[in-house]
């Protein structure tokens, strides 16, 4: 038993070390933009290789102890929460990728506007990714839950970002491609803050033991049927 | 400690217990049909109480698994509930078991043992041939008016427990010359010989080998079309993969009883958390 507990405690801070370097990721990957720094670009393709590489690390171990271990209650919630998470993190590193990259291109001339919004939504991002972590390691329930309600905030200033890009380029075609590359920043802050409500909704899972994906989409449905 | 009420929780794969006062009622499941239901029953050997105030419902065809660590009560409970405890001296039973409604000490005791069989753990044929292992109880209950029907008998329980194929060459051959999972499985089509309506299993794999055992698990799963199955394992996993239900017992007292995938994936009840992963004691 000692062993295999000693083994959950592995798994745990192989996904915080994970963790780690995607907040890294993120972090560099915003630098890029805002800053214009084409050494954190680099540093973002460099961590990806990393990243990826643990992620099949993990794995490798998660199946492993479900293989010889066959655990029960909360040491199977944790080990399938830990593949899940796994997944969502190696994602979120991907899509840091894509917004150095973005901003690779984004440094060719100045700026179409100042940027003010983009540093804002990548603010509360980075605060869902690290709460989310946060309640991964202390199992807090309320902390992960607070991550799902920021979702809604996340999204709406996307929208906004959206609209007033889409303006940018109506007013003048020469700004398209630089409005372009600033929506699909916007789009992979998104899809990271995306990804930490799913690993907040793993965390609900392995703390509660309960599934709460999909659940307004569900309610949706059946109030639809009537059921 | 008392025992908790069942969850409300959807199961996908089988039905849980949801919305009752009562340990295992299932009202709003598929799984409604009580077969047995146990009341406040404690039961001692002599001064000491190996169970205390037991209450819970078995549904009709269903798996119901009872766990939990060596002299937790688990298996004096099952044993209850064909009153084959009271084969031992200085023992005492209160409380009320019911089977179909009716108290099992209001049934004939050979009709109540007819009606609900037992397996034990180690397979024990009858020093006797295979075929007349199986005619026993057809004979002594009655059960076959001539030699055509016992045989018939005979052949549809061996069938039923999945063990004709392998011995309806050597039907008069002694019982003793099958190998450990087929005495079990032979034990088993005695059992079925005569029509029970529950079958009791006694940690009846604990002696046979992982194909053996698969086997017996197949059998269990496909006896539940006609019968009610309550085992008794130290084999979580063996719980986790045959039974519906599955009761955690710890000290005489049942701890938790509810759908299997809850006991085994979120229980309510620290105890049952702790001896599910191992960190029992």
């Amino acid at each position: 038993m000692r062993h295999f507990v000693e083994e959950l405690e592995q798994l745990k801070t192989k996904l915080l070390e994970m963790g780690a370097l995607v907040e890294a990721s993120i972090q560099r990957s915003i630098s890029a933009v805002t800053q214009k720094d084409r050494s954190a670009s680099e540093e973002v393709f460099r961590n990806e290789k990393r990243i990826n590489a643990i992620e099949l690390e993990i794995d490798d171990f998660a199946i492993n102890l479900l293989a010889l271990h066959q655990p029960m209650a909360a040491d199977l919630r944790l080990i399938v929460a830990a593949l899940k998470i796994n997944t969502d993190l190696e994602r979120m590193g991907d899509l840091s990728v894509n917004i150095a990259q973005r901003a690779l291109s984004l440094m060719e001339g100045p700026m179409i506007k100042p940027m003010i919004d983009i540093p804002h939504i990548a603010g509360l991002v980075q605060s869902m990714v690290r709460k989310s972590l946060d309640a991964f390691v202390r199992r807090d329930a309320d902390l992960a839950r607070s991550v799902l309600a920021s979702d809604d905030a996340v999204d709406s200033l996307r929208t906004a970002c959206y609209h007033e890009l889409v303006s940018f380029m109506e007013q003048d075609t020469s700004n398209i491609q630089q409005s372009l590359a600033l929506l699909s920043v916007t789009r992979n802050l998104e899809r990271i803050a995306d990804h930490s409500t799913n690993v907040a909704e793993d965390v609900l899972f392995l703390v509660k033991g309960v599934d709460v994906r999909h659940h307004a989409e569900l309610q949706q449905k059946k109030d639809a049927s009537g059921g | 400690m008392q025992a908790s009420a069942p969850k409300s929780q959807m199961e996908l794969t089988m039905p849980t217990p949801t919305n009752s006062s009562a340990l295992g009622a299932s009202e709003g499941t598929s799984a409604s049909t009580i077969k047995l239901s146990a009341t406040d029953l404690n039961f001692h050997y002599g001064s000491f109480q190996a169970l205390h105030g037991i209450s819970m419902k078995i549904y009709a065809n269903r798996v119901t698994a009872f766990i939990g660590p060596s002299g937790c009560g688990k298996s004096t409970f099952l044993r209850t509930l064909n009153r084959l405890n009271e084969a031992v001296r200085n023992t005492r039973v209160d409380g009320t078991v019911l089977l179909d409604g009716q108290d099992i000490h209001d049934i004939e005791v050979s009709e109540l043992r007819r009606r609900v069989g037992m397996v034990f753990q180690r397979s024990n044929p009858f020093p006797k041939s295979i075929f007349e292992n199986v005619a026993y109880g057809l004979r002594i209950n009655g059960m076959a008016s001539n030699r055509a029907r016992l045989r018939e008998a005979v052949e549809q329980s061996l069938r039923r427990a999945a063990l004709w194929d392998e011995v309806k060459d050597k039907l008069n051959q002694s019982a003793y010359g099958l190998s450990g999972g087929q005495q079990q499985r032979l034990c088993i089509a005695r059992a079925l010989a005569v029509n029970p309506e529950v079958l009791l299993l006694d940690e009846p794999c604990s002696a046979l080998d992982p194909i053996a055992t698969a086997k017996i698990e197949d059998l269990i799963f496909q006896l539940k079309d006609s019968c009610t199955i309550v085992i008794v394992t130290h084999n979580m996993q063996q719980a986790a993969r045959v039974a519906d239900f599955t009761g955690f017992f710890l000290l005489g007292r049942l701890i938790e009883f509810d759908g299997t995938t809850v006991i085994f994936k979120n229980p309510a009840k620290k105890e049952t958390e702790d001896y599910v992963t191992g960190r029992f004691g």
